[in-house]
């Protein structure tokens, strides 16, 4: 088992790579070291003199992929791709326009993140997962049919209206929560209904949907026959045999984006004026703050391969196929 | 005026062609004709098909773009300008507008101003709108509506007498008891349903702002038309971008397997465990340097948001095609398992040949199945991404812009609704029929689901 994780996180490492050189490419092949010279100098005449310096300055004077200057393997290693990624491989960010430690940010900005996508990530799973095994249930009734209409129709509303309709709804008209803002500790709850309740909701369709297919297939299997013959009843064989079963394709979609939680929602944030990963992400993104947008990139890949790591492993542990 | 296509208009006639070509071939397949019967047969599907075919109408009209040659006083147009089809037919809207918000069929602006009277008492009101005439509202209400019913009518009966073999009243019999092989009566009345709804919005949007003005005047109504053009042409376009590569790909890594297949799942796991909106973001951030730096790329402010349009196409198609890709490597490997693969490689055929003529055509269901279902994703993160501020141009008419300019007026009172309304309800309609088509075209393609 510790062997097969070793292992499975070496695989990691190629792909970190690869992220790395994706991110390399988009933003010093387009934006140029010199270009970004120009943008942070501002001045209209900048001297060739002024970008070198600056360039040296703040150790962008090197090329890109291979050093003919230096000699042995530092012609590989002694360039811009390597040094840009040993940077983002030890956490290092480097600062923002603001001048800011943006390493630091992101420690400090993760925990409102949680606050929102956890309870959202939780409530949504459980809501989802016992709505579509009532349907599974009920299945080919009025009420499965009516609900997986009414699952189409969620799924066909923009997350957007679903985000406005709840601020006018119930903050604008009905003041229940307050329309947006955050505060740490029990005191930030009622910030935190709104946004998790909307975050939920608008995931509902498509959430349900994907359950219900997955116990559909289950339930036609033969040792669901078996269980009936048995003369269990439908809703044993359901929570008995179904659902354990079903766990395994939930399994796999579900666990990789747990360690992406901590990113927050861009969307979610921004509206509700929480001072997350999200909201962070979308100012960078507006304010043209390259240097905070890449190490968001790496920050998400990361996690997500974190996620790819535990689905793997949690494999392992819940299916008895699966032998290492 | 001179015919000018722009970028995005020449990829969706190209497209348009291909899915015609394709349509003409399939057409002449008993097999592939007898599942597409089997997918219009749902009264969903064909409706559906029916609202979707209405919204590609709009964005072919306005995918036909001239340049003004001589500048025209009375409809306001200076040489140069750049001007589709649809705009043309509403140019009314396009001249003309208001100097602020006004909610649907107002006759004055929806905030009050402060005038100077002719008794020299300063008083506050609201201003009337310039360019409406709230006359005889009932009278052009029932034009439009005889208008609407006579073109669904005139249609309806050239279609009915089309596909009519055994007499013409028979087959309207026989499609009005809903006796037809297809659902044609739902199609229809859904056709019916919406030519009438267009033709009274179109007919009353010159007396009237139908569905109100924006902030700076600009009629919602035209707004949400031209709107729809940007929807259908991410959805469409980009699967133009994603096809090539994940066909390409996909199947290569399926069928030589070895390390063309190790390299393959290489590109696409890196690919995909970038999170889809940051690469998106960031390709888009590099795009917008790159135009910064070339300004010699367009000439005006349509020809640049063309190119962004086309360049943000370009970036989703790259970051999307990792999903198909890795169902089509599965499906091939699977594939080029069986015997007739086996069979065609005993007889010599070379490796080329047997991917095009063996192993692609079988994985046409999977193909079809992921664009439609891609469609009403692409068309609701279009709005996502002009919010995010990573989406299509700011000038460019698209609902996600919409929504962003209209969301900060929601603390005005009483509410400035109408934009986001408008823009909602469009992209609502369109996304719904798209889903349920894609539901239907998945219910019958997929082979897991064949009795």
């Amino acid at each position: 088992m510790f062997a097969y994780m070793i292992r499975r996180i070496l695989y990691a490492v190629p792909i970190l790579v690869g992220v790395n050189f994706i991110t390399f490419m988009l933003f010093f092949m387009v934006n140029t070291p010199d270009d970004m010279a120009r943008a942070q100098l501002g001045a209209k005449q900048v001297t060739p003199q002024m970008i070198a310096a600056w360039k040296a300055e703040k150790g962008y004077d090197k090329p890109l992929f291979y050093n003919e200057k230096a000699g042995g393997v530092e012609k590989v290693t002694d360039t811009l791709f390597v040094d840009e990624s040993l940077k983002l491989f030890t956490f290092d960010f480097g600062h923002s326009d603001a001048n800011r430690d943006i390493a630091e940010e992101i420690k400090q900005r993760m925990g409102p993140s949680l606050s929102i996508a956890l309870p959202t990530f939780l409530i949504a799973l459980v809501t989802n997962i016992s709505l579509a095994l009532l349907l599974v249930l009920f299945r080919g009734s009025v009420l499965d049919i009516t609900m997986m209409i009414v699952a189409v129709m969620i799924m066909s509303v923009s997350g957007l209206f679903y985000i406005i309709a709840g601020q006018v709804l119930f903050s604008k008209i009905w003041h229940w929560v307050p329309i947006s803002g955050y505060e740490s500790g029990w005191a930030g709850v009622k910030f935190i209904i709104l946004p998790v309740m909307i975050g939920v909701f608008s995931g509902l369709g498509a959430g349900v949907r994907w359950y219900r297919s997955i116990f559909l297939e289950q339930i036609n299997q033969d040792y669901v026959r078996t269980a009936r013959a048995k003369g269990l009843s439908e809703i044993a064989v359901l929570f008995k045999h179904v659902l354990p079963n079903g766990m395994l394709p939930i399994l796999t979609g579900v666990v990789v984006i747990i360690p992406s939680l901590f990113m927050g929602s861009l969307i979610m944030e921004s509206f509700f004026g929480i001072p997350g990963l999200g909201s962070y992400t979308i100012d960078a993104i507006n304010a043209q703050d390259f240097a905070i947008v890449k190490a968001m990139v790496f920050l998400g890949s990361v996690l997500y391969i974190i996620g790819l790591i535990l689905t793997d492993i949690s494999y392992t542990l819940f299916d008895p196929r699966v032998k290492l | 005026m001179s015919l000018m296509l722009l970028w995005t208009d020449i990829m969706v006639w190209i497209l348009t062609g291909m899915i015609l070509l394709w349509g003409w071939r399939l057409s002449k397949s008993p097999e592939a004709r007898r599942k597409w019967h089997y997918i219009f047969r749902s009264p969903l599907a064909m409706a559906s098909a029916v609202v979707l075919g209405f919204y590609m109408l709009f964005a072919l009209a306005d995918s036909v773009h001239f340049k003004v040659t001589e500048p025209s006083k009375t409809e306001r147009l200076y040489a140069g300008e750049i001007v589709s089809l649809l705009d043309m037919a509403m140019m009314h809207q396009k001249a003309y507008s208001e100097r602020t918000y006004s909610a649907p069929f107002a006759t004055t602006e929806y905030a009050k101003s402060i005038v100077v009277g002719e008794d020299g008492i300063t008083r506050q009101q609201n201003l009337p709108l310039k360019h409406v005439a709230a006359e005889y509202p009932v009278k052009k209400s029932l034009l439009a509506l005889f208008l609407g019913i006579f073109v669904s009518l005139l249609l309806i009966g050239a279609h009915l007498w089309l596909t009519a073999q055994e007499g013409f009243m028979q087959r309207i019999f026989a499609v009005f008891k809903g006796k037809s092989e297809l659902p044609w009566r739902t199609g229809y009345a859904v056709l019916t349903l919406f030519i009438v709804l267009f033709t009274w919005l179109y007919v009353m949007s010159f007396s009237y702002h139908v569905l109100g003005t924006d902030k700076v005047g600009g009629d919602v109504f035209y707004a949400s038309l031209k709107s729809i053009r940007t929807g259908v042409l991410i959805g469409i376009l980009t699967t133009l971008v994603t096809l090539p590569l994940a066909i390409f790909l996909g199947v290569s890594a399926g069928y030589f397997r070895g390390w063309v297949d190790d390299l393959i799942q290489y590109l696409y796991t890196t690919l995909s465990s970038i999170p889809g909106v940051l690469l998106i973001a960031a390709g888009v951030l590099m795009m917008q340097v790159m135009m910064d730096n070339h300004p010699d790329w367009f000439a005006s402010t349509i020809e640049r948001s063309d190119l962004r349009l086309l360049f943000l196409i370009f970036i989703l198609g790259v970051t999307s095609w990792t999903g198909l890709c890795r169902l089509l490597r599965a499906e091939t490997l699977r594939i080029s398992q069986m015997d007739y693969v086996t069979a065609a490689k005993a007889f010599g055929v070379s490796k080329w040949r047997i991917m095009a003529r063996h192993i692609v055509p079988n994985l046409t269901h999977i193909i079809l199945i992921s664009v439609v279902l891609d469609f009403s994703g692409l068309v609701l993160a279009e709005a996502v991404l002009s919010y995010v501020g990573v989406g299509v141009d700011p000038t460019m008419y698209s609902w996600g812009n919409m929504i962003n300019q209209a969301r900060l007026e929601m603390a005005r009172e009483p509410m400035v609704w109408w934009s986001l309304f408008s823009s909602f309800a469009f992209m609502f309609v369109l996304v719904l029929a798209a889903n349920l088509f894609s539901d239907r075209v998945q219910h019958v393609l997929d082979p897991r689901n064949a009795q």
